[in-house]
This record gives C-alpha cells, structure tokens and sequence, in this order.
C-alpha cells in the first residue's frame, strides 16, 4: 500500500469511527434524562460545550489560554443580570452573554497574542485573575454571593423553560449548534490555516497569513463559545458566581480537554463528563477535589498525553493498518 | 502634618513600606521563575505552592518540634529545595523534550495537589506565626515607624536577590548556568553534567521560593492559600520583566509592589488591578517586556 492510500485509508477510518461515536453519543443524550438526574446531565453538557470551545483554541490553534473561566463566568454574569435585572428573555440573556464573551475575547486576545507560547498563558492567566478582581469589587455582580434567583421564564415566549424537560433538550440544542459550529470552523479552509499555526507558525508566516489575525479569530471565537455555554449554565442553575471566573475554572477546563485528548473533536467532551461526575461522586465521599484533579493532572501529563478519546484514535488507527 | 498631594505624609510612607514588602516578596518569587524558566523552559506553576510549603514548613518545625525562627531560615529552604529536587528528578525531567506548556500543565497538578492536601488538614483559615522576640518591635525613624521585622524583610529578600545574581553572574557554577541557558548540547559537549545542572537548578528555585515563605510567615498568615493568588501576580510580574535578565526579573518586582503600595493611598479600589493595568500597558508599548530580549 502506497504511503498516500495508508493515509487515506487512516483518514477514514477515523471519520467512520468519529460518526459511530457521534451518532452513539446524541442517542444517548436523548435518552438521558430519562435515565439520569437532568440537572447533572445539563451541567454536563455545558461543561462539554466549554471545553469543545477551549478546545478550539488549545486543539487546533496550539493556543494555551489559561483565562477561559473569564469567558464562560463572564458571560454567565452578563446573561444572570440581563434576565433578572432587565427583565429580558431568556435567549436575548445567552445571546447578550455570547455576545460580551467574544467582545472580552476581542481585548485579551489582542493583548495576549503579542506574545507567545508560555507567555500567552502567563497573560491570559493575569488577565483572567484581573477580570475576576473586577467581579469582586463590580456592584453588578453583587460579590460574595452572587446574582442569585435568576428566572428561566419562556423561551421564544412560549416554552416554558421552568419544565425541566424543556430545559434539557433545549440545552441539549444549545449544546449540539455549539460543537455543530466548532465542528464547521474546524473543518472549513479557516480551520485549516489554523492548524498549519499550530504545527508550523513560522512557515504559515512565510506562506504569507497573517498568522495574528488568524489567532485572534480564533481566540474570539473561542471565547464567544466558551460564552455561550457558561450563558446557558447560568439559565440552567439560575445564577452566576464567582465560582465560575476564577483560575481553577480555567484549569478544570484544561483537565477536562486533556484528559478527554487535546485535539479530538469529542474528546473535550468526554473528559467534561468524567470530569464532572468525578467532581459529583467525590463531592459526597469527602475526598478533596483538588488533590484528585491536581493528581489526574500529573498523570495525564506524565504518561497519558493523547487523552482517552485520543488514545482510543490511535488504537483504532493502529488497527486499520 | 505634612501632606504631599492632600495625602498625609505617614499614611503614604506606610503604603510605600506595605508596597515594598509585597515587592520584595514579588522580586523573590519571580527571581526563582526566572532562574527555572533559564535553563529548563518550564513556568513552575507550583512556585507559589512552594512558597506556601515553605512557611507551613516553618510553623510545623516550630509548632510540633519547637525549632525556631532562625534555624528555620536555613532548614525550610533545604526542605523545600530537596523536595523540588525530587520532583525534577521523578517527573519534570522526564518533560524537557515535549512543548513547554506540558510543564506548566504539571506543576499546575502538583500545585493543585499540595494546596489541596494543606487544605485537607489544615482548613483555609490563618495560623498566625509570631515574629522572632529579636525582631520584635519597631524603630522611630523621625518620620515614620518602622516595623522592625519588615524592615528585616526588605534587607533579606535584598540580600538574597544580589547573593543569587552574585552566584549566576560571577561564579564557575553561575557561568555553567548561562551557558547551558544559551546551548545545553554544547556545554554538555564539553563535559558539564548538564542533567545535574537541571536539577539543581529546579532545587535552587523551590529553595528561594521556600526562604520567600519563610520570610512572609511572619508578615502574613500562614494558610494554605497564600500561594496561589499570590503566584497570578507574580506571573504579570514576569510578564511585564520580560524573563531574559535575572535584574529585570528583581527590578520589576520591586516596582510593582510600589506601584501597588501607592495605588492602595490613592484609588484603593483599583489596588489589585494596578499590576496585570500595567502589564496590558507594557505589552501594547513594549511586547518583550521592559527587560526583555526574546519577542
């Protein structure tokens, strides 16, 4: 077999074996709130969608942002108040946090793509911790406790979104356009420039991108998603936290990509939910979730590099051959 | 009473001595992740835990086996140098050949795990622990009263930051330092064990960070999560040094915790924005860092 016809035979058994797992993965989303606590499950998905969105960033762009939580937190704060403050409903609340996720996006990706690898996380982290300070101190946020008893009222002003089953599947939906649109970006021409930064970036210069503009996109992009699921949190629990922009947001969702495999496209997704559910099991057993997340993240580092869905790619692929 | 710009004049010298403190602390941590990121390329996300270690370290050696302030001065940086050279051997080693953001994610880990267990025994709360009876007090310097034990902080993280410019500028082993910053492959051409040179290295930098604990026991509580918040700003710190000069990293330290110092006497509420405001400031004007060499 030709070096070309290996390759393409690889290629496609790794979209055959991404389709099985995607069509397995939306049965069992639709069937899961039949089976399962909804809540846990939307919590699930909005995590996975967080983490889709970082991926976007860290996966295909090779960008490590260590400020994410400002993103998802952020938008959560912006939707919170504008449904309970402003009275609006609930999507123009999502849309007005998607909307301010990639406006904060527009601001820190400008500063942080001055500098690069290391650096870029150092200034993300900072700017990140820098937004957080500001949420502390913003009346708007009402600090230590939070924007509390934010109503779900009526999607579109009709489906009522206090039915927990509305509220699913309408997370579900929200979380099926989301990965939906990274799955586009990923695969559209843009998304292929991006990769060519991740693996190259000084020959997608000499190929004449402005490989700037291109990081920026991609970062803006990433943290209206990212914006877009922590939105839809805030509608789903009916409030908006500090919890959700500090630095350890940031990390759960770099642990989540990682241990799901960077660079996968359901990976991020996977590791949302294990991440998730570990974090619920250990929430009861009094075990602190910090050392099992700091322990995960060692191993993962040391001798798990590829993540699970990764790791399950390169065993199918070995496979193929 | 003296006013400068309708602030009283003590009010404004305290701020400047708080500020001075925080950037000795600041010039400290920030020297160490300069040192590590040298030679080996990692940012020690775990710098701050390690300072955190250091001064639990201290109130456990005074608490459980009654070994004082001054002995801990040398013990805690041993302790805590010895431990990183445990991890630098275990695992960080096994990390130089991938991309460095694999060893950021690491000692992101081990930080989350040693906070996490100090937690796990010891709560979020404060332990106080008191200043050396040597220290004790203060001076009337005419215009202000100085604290003796901060004014002891500032000569110490002074003397530590020149001692360790000192060892990496002037001396043999300093000059090995530089060298295998520039071309490891070469020095180690040339017979230096390099590898060792890593290690110490990584031990040298858990070492500072450890004495900077100890140093700060005193000044702040000693709690479990006195590391972590504190790590983010020396992060912006570096950011803004650039992390090609050991000076740069030490200069910048000690601006900015004055810059935090005067912040806090004139718009208190922007007194924990002021250093990542400056950092947003230096990139747009000066993307390599006010010190800098690489872009």
């Amino acid at each position: 077999m030709s070096e070309a016809t290996l390759h393409q035979e690889r290629a496609a058994a790794a979209i055959r074996l991404e389709r099985a797992l995607v069509a397995l993965g939306i049965v069992a989303l639709i069937a899961a709130p039949f089976v399962v606590y909804p809540i846990f499950v939307m919590k699930m998905l909005c995590f996975a969608l967080f983490a889709c969105a970082f991926n976007l960033l860290l996966g295909y762009t090779g960008l490590l942002s260590f400020g994410h939580a400002a993103f998802f937190g952020g938008a959560a704060y912006f939707c919170a108040y504008a449904v309970k403050a402003w009275g609006w409903p609930p999507e123009a609340g999502i849309l007005l946090g998607t909307a301010g996720a990639a406006c904060m996006g527009l601001v820190m990706g400008f500063l942080a793509i001055r500098r690069q690898g290391i650096y870029f996380s150092m200034i993300t982290l900072a700017l990140a911790q820098m937004f957080y300070f500001f949420c502390v101190q913003a009346p708007f946020t009402e600090g230590e406790d939070g924007i509390q008893g934010v109503a779900r009222g009526h999607l579109f002003g009709v489906i009522d979104l206090g039915v927990t089953m509305n509220m699913y599947f309408f997370v579900l939906a929200v979380f099926l356009v989301g990965v939906f649109a990274i799955w586009r970006i990923v695969n559209s021409p843009f998304g292929m420039i991006l990769r060519s930064i991740r693996e190259n970036e000084n020959r997608a210069i000499s190929l004449g991108y402005s490989v700037g503009r291109y990081k920026l996109a991609a970062f803006v992009m990433s943290a209206a998603l990212a914006g877009f699921a922590g939105a839809t949190k805030a509608i789903v629990f009916q409030f908006a936290t500090l919890t959700d922009v500090t630095w350890q947001m940031s990390g759960e969702v770099i642990l989540m990509t990682l241990l799901g495999g960077i660079g996968t496209m359901v990976g991020p997704a996977v590791g949302a939910g294990l991440v998730v559910g570990l974090e619920n099991t250990l929430a009861t057993s009094g075990f602190p979730v910090t050392i099992a997340t700091g322990l995960i993240f060692m191993v993962c580092v040391l001798v798990f590099r590829r993540g699970i869905v990764g790791e399950i790619y390169a065993r199918w692929l070995a496979r193929a051959e | 009473m003296t006013l400068i710009f309708g602030i009283p004049i003590q009010a404004l010298l305290g701020q400047l001595l708080v500020g001075l403190i925080n950037g000795s602390f600041y010039a400290m941590l920030s020297l160490g992740l300069a040192v590590i990121f040298g030679l080996l390329r990692i940012i020690n996300f775990a710098h701050g835990a390690l300072y955190m270690l250091g001064a639990f370290i201290g109130y456990l050696l005074l608490v459980h086996l009654g070994i004082g302030y001054w002995p801990a001065l040398v013990l805690v940086p041993l302790i805590v140098g010895l431990f990183g050279i445990v991890v630098e051997r275990l695992a960080l080693s096994r990390l130089y050949r991938l991309d460095p953001l694999y060893g950021l994610l690491f000692t992101f880990g081990l930080a989350l795990v040693i906070e996490g267990v100090f937690r796990y025994y010891y709560g979020v709360s404060g332990n106080p622990y008191a200043v050396p009876a040597l220290l004790a007090g203060g001076t009337n310097l005419g215009f202000m009263f100085l604290p003796n034990y901060r004014g002891w902080v500032v000569v110490a993280s002074l003397i530590v930051c020149i001692g360790t410019w000192l060892l990496i500028e002037k001396t043999r082993l300093g000059s090995y330092l530089r060298a295998a910053t520039e071309n490891p492959e070469l020095v180690q051409a040339f017979g230096v064990n390099v590898p060792l040179l890593l290690t110490l290295t990584y031990g040298l930098g858990a070492a500072l960070a450890g004495l900077a604990g100890i140093l700060a026991a005193p000044v702040y509580q000693v709690s479990p999560l006195m590391g972590s918040d504190l790590i983010i700003v020396v992060f912006a710190v570096v950011v803004v040094g650039g992390m090609g000069s050991i000076l740069g990293a030490i200069v910048t330290g000690y601006m900015l915790g004055l810059a935090e110092g005067l912040t806090k006497v004139f718009y208190p509420e922007a007194s924990n924005l002021v250093v990542f405001v400056i950092m947003a400031v230096v990139l747009l004007l000066r993307p390599a860092g006010l010190f800098g060499r690489d872009a």
